[in-house]
């Protein structure tokens, strides 16, 4: 299938974020010092269980960051050569989970139902109409008498899902083990057995664990999501499950790509003002401490404020990339809104470092101020950088729910937990409650940000010797 | 220490000037007072008299910066500049787009917020102190460990969260106070109980963990060594030496945010339905009124200053190494 | 044996978990008698301090006693229940700390910190703690405790809060006082008044002194017996008087030879080779055995077991077995005088008149209120090949003179030339490319070397920089040559420094000012952070560089030993000024000017019996933010008299090569 690739502008920003993660991966590599605690964090085992959780995120966000315009089959076919491609824009995720996307119901109805969650009047096939819940288009369509058919059906899906995630896992598992016994010349049984007593440098066994883990929970997941609809359907029909997934890409992305977006201003002004001082730190100090006094809230309610205008005021190709720009302009406002934190830090730090003995030694050699900035100072900051960075990305997940929430977040059309939470909370006065979308965004939201703030205590003690004897 | 505080309130001017700029360009630059119009009246068929009529009730139909159509100073002061940002150093805030006078309003509305935000800070203050300390004391140990599991695991949830789930569960499960709403006098506690104890609780997970940082910092130092040398038990080491150090970090970091407890909770009063400040933000960018939004970025901007201000004071009484210059 | 107050059998002490803990001690056993001042004499690292905080239970969480007994009196230190031994802490056994500066809490009253021990140990003074702290700080010669009560630490000087840590020990009236390094962070006019105060106070009271030291001039002088620690271990042990006149092992044989001082100029100090071996592992050997010139076949197979050679002395050593074969200590070099004045020959470094201030900003608009005139009107010149040493106390001024020659710190005014060219006038590129000719050397090899460069990358930095050394690979080839050059080994190239030791990194830093080819550098205190045995290589390394090359050194030191081994002038400067300059044997022969003479009393001589004459200096240096009317140093001056507090006296030219500042000499 040939389609036409688009690429939004927050794609274009992950892929160039994947870049500097890559080249900066090449690069800490060759350095002792930032290859010695790299390893420190390879060698904990909160940090490998954490990775573990992290990449499956992270492997949903990049699928879901592929975009291109699907075909149109049946237009194709009507107008013979060419075919048409379809105005929507969806992501190589969306083309996977297709079923999910498309299987779309009347309205709510509770997780793994078979029914509405409404009562509606229902036309018999003998003309009476009674007023009941009907059934679900799609969610356990395929049981013919779903009261008893229903319970022994989700058993058997749950089994089958279970078995698969565990045979994968176990080939998986046996393929590590066989690179590994390869790489350290050992067999494969003795490989094996070092693996599970954790008697391997890097806790592999952890690791195993967290990926069998997640891996029978995917194919437990496909399994009924396959025929259900696993976490539900919102008030338009949507499938819950479906919502959720797609949310995990704004959430990354608010994470990341807001540190990549102000890192730039804040390690060059940051610097600058540290090195130059005088009138140079003076105007960089006034800018940020103005900027910091705005309440960040209001700042961004200003500047979305101001988007709404100029959207209301412009046309869009399509809703996505309508969205697409909502989410870029509010990852560049949180950006001036955070980097004035690390700004302050950077700037503190290199009027320590700029005093120190080796910057005077090569004052002393003549060495120029820019190959000081970028041979003595930046080196020697990096550290700090990379912990910001991590300790940043878990409060900007949450802060996207908050955001969101007061309708000064993402697009209303755009999926992010933030959106679903806004969402439920109306229809938490409901009798019986609707609380499925409320709790998928949560658990969702939880285990990324509980994952991520358990990484970064470990890439923190790793990296920062202060902290390091406390323990 | 007067001139001091002048002196400070002087070099707070560029920076107020600078919000002030920085709010007019986002405002009225970026987007004309047209589109904001527009915007207002809704977009289609729009009649170019309704837009002159909407801009004029509200005074955007001034010239930006410079009147020529005026005479003497009113070339300066008849402009939206003047009249919409300069006006804000005198704390004159004018009126809404929808009319209503925003002082007013301000003053009526801070009380409410003041009522949750005061006793959510000393309340999470004191809890979390005392939480550190104890997981300071067992340091090494596995109550230490599991303590800031604890914490970890309670600040990864969103603070939505606790607020749906309390008001789930206290106000709707078990009906114990009311879900939402607010009363004047005595009568508010009830409202105010639920939402003071959700403000504590989202609070405790990063409070207790960033103090027991403190504290394990204070405890590696030398003067630790030498208490712990004259023979003091740990605990009068910890409360007497370790605490009195670690409270100079800790106060000047509440200080900073004592100002800002005005401006209020935006998503605990809007959902608790309090009628502070925090709600009254909510409801101006809801419904779109820049100049309560533009008004709200001032005083944010003078209370965060006053808190820096604040800050260097406390310093200077609460650590005898920081004097006044 | 009541006599005995301490007694400490088979103490070890590990530090870290895992399966390579650190030994730090590693089985030692000494006495201390009632009264007596016993030093634990030992290099960085040897586990002395451990020592003393295991006898205190005061470990870092890493930290544990393994095995071994203590008793303090009939008391076992080891066997007591932390709330038993909360009371011997403080009370019998006091301690005081190297840093006074971190050792004293910084936000409260010296009252409160003093108070806080009398309630605890006192019972009799608790009704009124405050009159017996104010009788505390009389007992250590505090001025004017009564105002001192309510201060805090930072209002004090270094000196003062060493003094406060001292009555904090003896509100418990300690019968046995551990002193860590206590006047190592002090300058030596303040180490002699703090020593004195120990003297006067053991005098007084009775109590024992457990030293803890690394300087062998303090042991000389206030030690009456000394253990000296090697790797965790007692080497030897004896009465002062005999470890100073004859060491019986050879470590501390070395350590007497590796001292510099005037009887070894123009010779070559001993040196220790290679460094301390790693206490991580399980020893069947002797410690020392790799560093050893009298190491024989069994040294390297059984370890030496302690051997008594009377009078409570002893030593660890395989040569007591064959007492036959001892070698005897190399000859001292003749000390015969080769060089001549050479003084009048055109000088290569030049300064009239340099004056470096750093304004005090004040307020808000950073209004100038004054200025810490760091240095305030220096004049000295150094001839090519030679040495100029400037000394002072901390704060005096004399690395900003360095750094203002260097033109790292702009002068304020007065004039640098080098080789006829004014420094201070050259901009950009015009300096850069004289900054090959003049380079530094750091007191800190820690802090002086990018912790994220290759070690051939920081050496070829200034190559690089000043574009000499042609290719990559030419560069490349050069810093080989200077690593063999400064005695290290060509793979050092390609790793970091925080994989070399102290000394091995000065030396890094002397081969990377050597990479331009420089006819002058400034040693800013290159040795004052490394041990005695390393301290001896470097200052050969820097004796064979000048010979060779013909280098002129500007030597800034505080250690007056280091002076007198190679220095040919000697400047000493008080306060922003030179009191006084002239050559080696001039000053330090016959000192001139007032704190001149202080300074050198003041330094501890190692000579066993000789009680030689301490000039204490009362008070500390001013602020040079604010110096005193007339001559700087009046106020601290035993031979003050009216003129003094008046004006600052000119310098009077006391031979061609000597000038002395100060009213008792005019030309």
């Amino acid at each position: 299938m040939i389609s036409q690739l688009v690429i939004l502008w927050t794609d274009g920003l992950v892929f160039l974020l994947l870049l500097v993660v890559i080249l900066f991966g090449i690069y800490a590599s060759r350095k002792a010092h930032l290859r010695g605690p790299w390893r420190q964090v390879a060698r904990s085992r909160v940090g490998m269980g954490t990775l573990v959780v992290l990449s499956f995120y992270l492997v949903v966000a990049l699928l879901d960051s592929f975009h291109y315009h699907p075909i149109l089959d049946k237009a194709g076919q009507e107008e013979g050569a060419t075919a048409t491609q379809s105005v929507e824009v969806i992501s190589l995720f969306d083309g996977l989970v297709e079923g999910l996307r498309e299987r779309q119901e009347k309205t709510y109805s509770a997780p793994l139902a078979t029914r509405l969650y409404a009562k509606e009047n229902i036309e018999l096939p003998d003309g009476r109409v009674v007023r009941d819940f009907p059934r679900l288009a799609y969610g356990g369509a395929h049981l013919a008498d779903p009261e008893t058919e229903w319970l022994p059906d989700i058993l058997k899906l749950s089994a089958v899902g279970i078995i698969k995630g565990l045979v994968v896992s176990l080939a998986v598992a046996n393929l590590l083990i066989i690179l590994l016994a390869m790489r350290s010349r050992r067999s494969f049984g003795a490989q094996g057995r070092a693996v599970l007593r954790g008697a391997t440098e890097i806790p592999w066994k952890v690791a195993f664990l967290t990926l069998a883990f997640m891996l029978v929970l995917v194919f437990w997941s496909a399994e009924l999501a396959a025929k259900y609809h696993l976490l539900g359907t919102d008030k338009v029909g949507e499938d819950v499950y479906y919502q959720a997934l797609k949310s995990i890409r704004t959430g990354l992305l608010i994470g990341t790509l807001t540190t990549l977006v102000m890192l730039p201003a804040a390690i060059l002004l940051g610097i600058m003002a540290g090195y130059f001082r005088g009138w140079v730190d003076d105007v960089i100090q006034y800018s940020y401490t103005t900027l910091n006094s705005i309440p960040g809230v209001l700042l961004i309610a200003a500047a979305i404020l101001m988007l709404q205008i100029y959207m209301s005021n412009h046309e869009f190709d399509s809703l996505v990339e309508r969205a697409d720009l909502r989410l870029l302009i509010l990852v560049i406002i949180l950006g001036v809104t955070s980097w004035t934190g690390l700004c302050r830090l950077l700037r503190g730090e290199t009027l320590k470092l700029r005093e120190m003995d080796y910057v005077q030694a090569a004052t002393a050699f003549g060495v120029s101020n820019l190959k000081i900035i970028t041979r003595h100072i930046l080196p020697n900051v990096l550290h700090i950088v990379l912990i910001a960075v991590i300790l940043d990305f878990s409060g900007l997940v949450l802060a996207e729910a908050v955001l969101s929430y007061v309708n000064i977040g993402v697009d209303p059309t755009m999926n992010s937990w933030g959106n679903m939470i806004n969402s439920a909370r109306l229809e938490m006065a409901r009798e019986p409650i609707v609380w499925w979308s409320l709790a998928a965004a949560m658990i969702f939201m939880f285990s990324l940000v509980l994952a991520a703030n358990l990484f970064s205590d470990v890439v923190r003690d790793a990296f920062d010797p202060r902290l390091r004897g406390s323990r | 220490m007067t001139a001091y505080i002048l002196r400070r309130i002087i070099y707070a001017m560029p920076i107020l000037l600078g919000v002030n700029i920085l709010t007019f360009v986002l405002f009225f630059v970026v987007n004309s007072p047209d589109d904001m119009a527009r915007m207002n009246l809704g977009m289609k068929r729009v009649t170019p008299a309704a837009v002159e009529n909407w801009k004029h009730e509200r005074g955007y139909d001034l010239p930006l910066l410079f009147n020529e159509s005026a005479t003497g100073t009113g070339r300066i002061t008849e402009t939206i500049f003047f009249q919409k940002s300069l006006k804000l150093f005198r704390f004159d805030f004018g009126s809404s787009d929808s009319g209503r006078d925003i002082g007013y309003d301000i003053s009526q509305r801070m009380w409410p917020s003041l009522a949750i935000a005061v006793p959510v800070l000393l309340v999470g203050l004191l809890l979390n102190i005392t939480f550190a300390l104890l997981i300071a004391f067992f340091r090494a140990t596995y109550i230490d460990f599991w303590g800031v599991v604890l914490c970890v695991i309670l600040m990864s949830i969103s603070g939505l969260f606790y607020i749906i789930g309390g008001q789930y569960l206290v106000s709707k499960l078990l009906h114990l106070v009311p879900i939402s709403g607010y009363d004047t006098g005595l009568g508010s506690v009830k409202f105010l109980i639920l939402p003071v104890i959700i403000g504590v609780i989202g609070g405790i997970g990063a409070g207790t963990r960033w103090y027991r940082t403190l504290f394990l910092e204070e405890i590696n130092k030398d003067y630790v060594r030498t208490a712990r040398a004259k023979g003091l038990s740990e605990t009068v080491v910890l409360f007497r030496h370790v605490l009195k150090n670690a409270m100079i970090p800790i106060l000047t970091g509440v200080v900073v945010v004592l100002p800002l407890l005005f401006m209020g909770s935006l998503i605990t009063e809007s959902f608790f339905g309090i009628p502070g400040l925090g709600s009254y933000t909510i409801d101006a960018i809801n419904s779109q009124d820049f100049a309560i939004v533009r008004s709200m970025v001032f005083l944010g901007s003078v209370l965060y200053i006053l808190g820096l201000l604040l800050t260097d004071i406390s310093y200077t009484l609460v650590d005898p190494r920081v004097r006044l210059s | 044996m009541n006599d005995t107050l301490l007694q400490v059998k088979g103490l070890k002490t590990w530090l870290g978990e895992g399966e390579n803990p650190v030994r730090a001690v590693d089985g030692v056993d000494f006495e201390i008698r009632r009264g007596e001042t016993f030093a634990l004499l030992g290099e960085s690292g040897c586990g002395k301090s451990m020592t003393a905080l295991s006898l205190m239970r005061l470990l870092p969480p890493s930290g544990r006693i393994i095995r071994g007994e203590a008793f303090l009196g009939e008391t076992s230190l080891f066997d007591l229940a932390e709330r038993d031994m909360r009371r011997e802490r403080g009370g019998r056994m006091g301690m005081i700390f190297q840093e006074p500066m971190t050792s004293l809490n910084a936000v409260r009253t010296i009252a409160d910190q003093i108070g806080e021990s009398v309630r605890l140990h006192d019972p009799e003074n608790r009704s009124d703690i405050r009159s017996r702290v104010i009788e505390l700080l009389k007992a250590v010669g505090i001025p004017d405790p009564v105002r001192r009560l309510d201060e805090y630490p930072h209002q004090l000087s270094g000196g003062m809060k060493q003094r406060v840590m001292i009555a904090m020990a003896l509100a418990g009236r300690p019968e046995l006082l551990i002193a860590d390094e206590p006047t190592t962070a002090l300058d030596v006019t303040i180490q002699a008044q703090v020593l004195a105060l120990l003297k006067d106070l053991q005098h007084q009271t009775g109590m024992a002194v457990l030293l803890i030291t690394h300087d062998l001039g303090v042991v000389s002088n206030v030690a009456d017996r000394v253990a000296v620690m090697y790797a965790g271990q007692l080497i030897e042990q004896a009465t002062t008087e005999r470890f100073i006149s004859s060491p019986a092992h050879p470590y501390s044989q070395k350590l007497f030879q590796s001292l510099p001082n005037s009887g070894k100029r123009g010779g070559r100090l001993a040196v220790i080779k290679g460094s301390v071996p790693k206490l991580t592992q399980d020893f069947t050997q002797c410690r020392f055995v790799d560093r050893c010139d009298q190491s024989m076949d069994i040294c390297s197979r059984s370890e030496p077991v302690w051997r008594e050679h009377g009078a409570g002395g002893g030593v660890r050593c395989h040569l007591e077995d064959y007492p036959g074969i001892r070698i005897d200590q190399p000859a001292r070099p003749d000390s015969s005088e080769t060089e001549a004045t050479r003084a009048l020959e055109e000088p290569l470094i030049e300064t009239r008149d340099l004056k470096i201030h750093f304004p005090i900003h004040k307020g808000v608009f950073k209004r100038v209120v004054g200025h810490v005139k760091a240095v305030d009107g220096v004049d000295i010149s150094i001839a090519p090949g030679r040495t100029l040493a400037l000394v002072g106390e901390s704060g005096c001024g004399k690395t900003t003179v360095g750094k203002g020659i260097l033109q790292l710190v702009h002068p304020t005014g007065g004039t640098v030339k080098f080789d006829g060219e004014e420094l201070s006038r050259l901009k950009g590129s015009a300096l850069r490319q004289l900054r090959s000719q003049m380079q530094i050397i750091f007191q800190d090899p820690v802090a002086s070397m990018n912790p994220r460069m290759l070690v051939g990358d920081i050496i070829a930095e200034g190559m690089q920089a000043q574009r000499i050394g042609g290719t990559a690979a030419g560069r490349r080839g050069r810093v080989l040559e200077l690593l063999a050059h400064v005695g290290l080994p060509a793979d050092a190239a390609d790793l970091y420094p925080n994989e070399f030791s102290g000394g091995q990194r000065q030396r890094i830093c002397i081969a990377r000012a050597l990479a331009v080819e420089p006819r002058f550098i400034v040693c800013d205190e290159p040795t004052s952070a490394l041990d005695v045995s390393v301290q001896a290589q470097i200052l050969n390394l820097l004796m064979d560089l000048q010979q060779e090359h013909g280098i002129s050194y500007l030597f800034i030191t505080h250690n007056i030993s280091v002076v007198s081994y190679l220095a040919h002038e000697v400047a000493v400067m008080y306060l922003g000024r030179i009191v006084e300059r002239g050559t080696v044997e001039e000053v330090l022969g016959s000192p001139a000017h007032p704190y001149t003479q202080a300074l050198l009393s003041a330094v501890p001589v190692i000579d066993g019996d000789s009680e030689h004459e301490v000039i204490r200096l009362e008070g500390d240096m001013p602020s040079p933010a604010n110096p005193p009317t007339g001559c700087h140093f009046h106020p601290r001056c035993p031979q003050a008299f009216d003129e003094c507090r008046k004006a600052y006296p000119d310098s009077a030219g006391l031979s061609d090569t000597r000038k002395v500042s100060c009213f008792n000499y005019r030309s």
